[in-house]
């Protein structure tokens, strides 16, 4: 009888064209996205080597990290100075070498992680990169999905593959049922603040457990997201009849009797029942609460009714230092609870949590509510595809009467990308990253969940979704 | 692809947990209209007061420590955002090479192909290092050896390290990565015909 194996092993070993030793492979390459920023650079270190993609009808271009998302946006609108000649960069080495291009007046646009897998772009089993670090998201499908550098990036242009180190398999068990008003953006950050931000390192991330099969794939999606904050450079969800359902129909989905043969192939992919982890994690669901994060790490995170941390209870001097460093920068006092700490922004968006059911659950707490005083709040949909679905349910028109700027879709305020709108400022956000300066000079950023970032804004605080809802 | 086989300096000692490429290269600066290339924006959050005139509290604005061409770090060094202006900015403003207990796993690879060396050894022989440094005030040299794949701290003692083999060859022979797999191309055709005929909808 064969070895047991891990989805990550069967999904790996189909892709391997050359054993380059010491566990390196050389890859095929399923899908190539490239963006205005990053995607720009490979194109244009493409043209400048002379060389043609391999198989460029494996290869998407999109337009999501420099356009700006203000309604009523132009073609080359950006906030950043560079940011014209990056989006005609992109749109340049589109045209040139024949790539189908995802374009701001596209019903396909949108932030390249939610569009993959809404497009059907993306697939189980399959390989995908993206010079993005959040790649990893896609592996919500039940695919191998990682970020790479734009030299890597170029690599995948000219040949279609790429040389890897294998890394680690390691299994987290999310057990147990989720509580009411507990969200897949908690379970994460659940996880990160227990395990660590690097706890992930050198390892391919398995989501199991029977919360995370409960989930919806947009869930997953989100879970995946965060992987590389947890230092994990690959996060996935196996596909199970959630995935299949949700990718049927789908445009680039194949259709017919090749949707049979792949659903076949999709099926013999989940890890084997006896397959060894070289590490695996148990998580108690029913003990997770909505979290949000205090400091500049996404590990430096608590449960709604918990405190900001006091360093001088830490020993390790490692340890100690990133906090004080960290309570220095977001200006909090050890002691002070993270309920009820005043903000001055409140943002949904971003690759991780800008998705339909994101926008819906934020909507059923802004319903027939306001935005309290001075707070400013935004909501930049995570595709123009999840705008417009929102749109047909009235879901913007809630937005907007809460006191929400309802925008074009794009990764906007997630990184600075050279808007300073949130430079020194407090910000919930949905997004994935509380890094120094991450959403623009000094801001202070806490990471939670769509439903805890709406009810924050209404209460002009951060709050407990759980407590506006009763 | 820019060569690599030893290299003998300075090694400065910023031994942090968890600093981000967001850290390495802040946002902004991935944005300015560049004619001085990416040495300017290193660190840039750090280094810099908010009128951009140097901070010199912060170690690479003093000497000896600006010249360094080794850094030391803690664990996860280089973790976040794929943006590869962070190698290109250690590389660019003089640094060949970096070591730490451990790395984000893009930035490792991007590390390799801008000529620049990241190796990992245990967070004790970084502190040594750093100790032996700190003690000399920066008038001291690591060597980073990838040929040998040996560092040498300042008294002799040394540590053995471990490069990924196809990339520690390429910065050996500073090949051109895209050639080297366009060598293979026969392998790389017989790998396709096959798999297109078992996976169909990938194609």
């Amino acid at each position: 009888m064969a070895m047991p194996r891990t989805f990550f092993e069967k999904v790996w070993a189909d892709h391997v064209i050359a054993d380059l030793g010491e566990g390196n492979h050389l890859l095929q390459i399923d899908r190539l996205f490239l963006h205005d920023m990053s995607g720009s650079v490979a194109l244009r270190q493409l043209e400048k080597s002379g060389r043609l993609p391999a198989q460029p009808d494996l290869v998407f271009t999109i337009v999501d990290h420099v356009i700006a998302t203000e309604p009523g946006r132009g073609p080359e609108q950006s906030h950043a100075k560079s940011g014209a000649a990056m989006l005609r960069a992109a749109r340049h080495g589109a045209a040139k070498f024949g790539l189908r291009i995802f374009d701001v007046d596209d019903p396909r646009q949108g932030i390249v992680h939610v569009v993959a897998p809404e497009t059907g772009a993306a697939l189980p089993g399959l390989t995908l990169v993206c010079g993005d670090s959040h790649t990893c998201t896609i592996g919500g499908i039940g695919a191998l999905t990682w970020g790479v550098g734009s030299t890597e990036g170029e690599h995948v242009l000219a040949t279609q593959t790429l040389a890897q180190t294998k890394p680690k398999a390691m299994r987290i068990n999310f057990d147990g049922t989720l509580p009411a008003g507990v969200h897949a953006k908690d379970m994460i950050l659940h996880l990160i603040g227990k395990v660590g931000a690097n706890g992930g390192i050198g390892y391919a991330v398995e989501f199991a457990g029977s919360a995370v099969r409960a989930l919806p794939v947009e869930g997953r999606l989100t879970m995946c997201n965060m992987a590389i904050e947890f230092s994990a450079k690959y996060g996935f969800v196996p596909p199970d009849d959630t995935t299949i359902d949700y990718l049927h129909g789908r445009e680039f989905s194949p259709k017919g009797k090749a949707w049979d043969q792949a659903v076949a192939y999709w099926r013999s992919l989940p890890s084997d029942p006896d397959a060894a982890f070289d590490r695996e994690e148990t998580i108690d669901c029913a003990q997770i609460r909505p979290h949000v994060t205090w400091g500049t790490s996404p590990q430096q995170v608590v449960a709604i009714d918990g405190m900001v941390p006091d360093p001088s209870t830490v020993t390790d001097p490692g340890a100690r230092g990133l906090m004080e460093r960290a309570l220095d920068y977001v200006r909090l006092t050890p002691g002070t609870p993270i309920a009820g700490v005043p903000i001055d922004v409140a943002y949904i968006g971003s690759c991780t949590n800008a998705r339909l059911s994101d926008l819906r659950v934020a909507a059923a707490i802004l319903k027939g509510r306001k935005v309290a005083p001075g707070v400013e709040a935004i909501c930049v949909p995570g595709s123009t595809a999840v705008k417009v679905a929102a749109e047909a349910e009235g879901i913007d028109r809630i937005f907007r009467e809460a006191g929400f700027e309802w925008h074009e879709s794009g990764c906007a305020m997630c990184g600075h990308m050279g808007n300073d709108r949130l430079a020194d400022r407090r910000v919930v956000s949905t997004t994935n990253r509380n890094f120094e300066g991450r959403q623009g000079p000094r801001t202070r950023t806490h990471l939670a969940s769509p439903a805890t970032v709406a009810a924050s804004a209404v209460a002009g605080a951060i709050a407990d979704a759980r407590r506006l809802a009763s | 692809m820019e060569q690599f086989v030893r290299v003998t300096g300075i090694a400065v000692p910023m031994l942090r947990i968890n600093v981000d490429t967001d850290q390495i290269v802040p946002g902004p600066e991935l944005l300015r209209v560049r004619t001085e290339g990416h040495a300017a924006s290193l660190f840039a959050g750090a280094r810099y007061r908010q009128d951009r005139e140097p901070n010199p509290e912060f170690i690479l604005n003093r000497e000896p420590w600006s010249r360094a061409q080794i850094l030391l770090a803690d664990r996860n060094f280089g973790c976040g955002s794929s943006r590869e202006a962070a190698p290109k900015a250690l590389r660019e403003y003089g640094f060949r090479a970096l070591i730490a207990p451990s790395f984000g796993g893009i930035f490792f690879n991007n590390c390799f192909r801008n000529g620049l060396l990241p190796v990992e050894l245990p967070i004790e022989a970084v502190r040594l290092l750093a100790g032996q440094m700190e003690a000399a005030q920066g008038n001291a040299a690591v060597t980073v050896d990838l040929e040998v794949q040996r560092v040498t701290a300042p008294d002799g003692t040394a540590f053995a390290f471990t490069a990924p083999a196809t990339l520690r060859r390429m910065l050996l022979e500073g090949v051109d990565e895209i050639d080297l797999t366009l060598s293979r191309g026969a392998e790389i055709a017989r790998f396709r015909s096959q798999d297109e005929a078992r996976r169909p909808w990938a194609y």
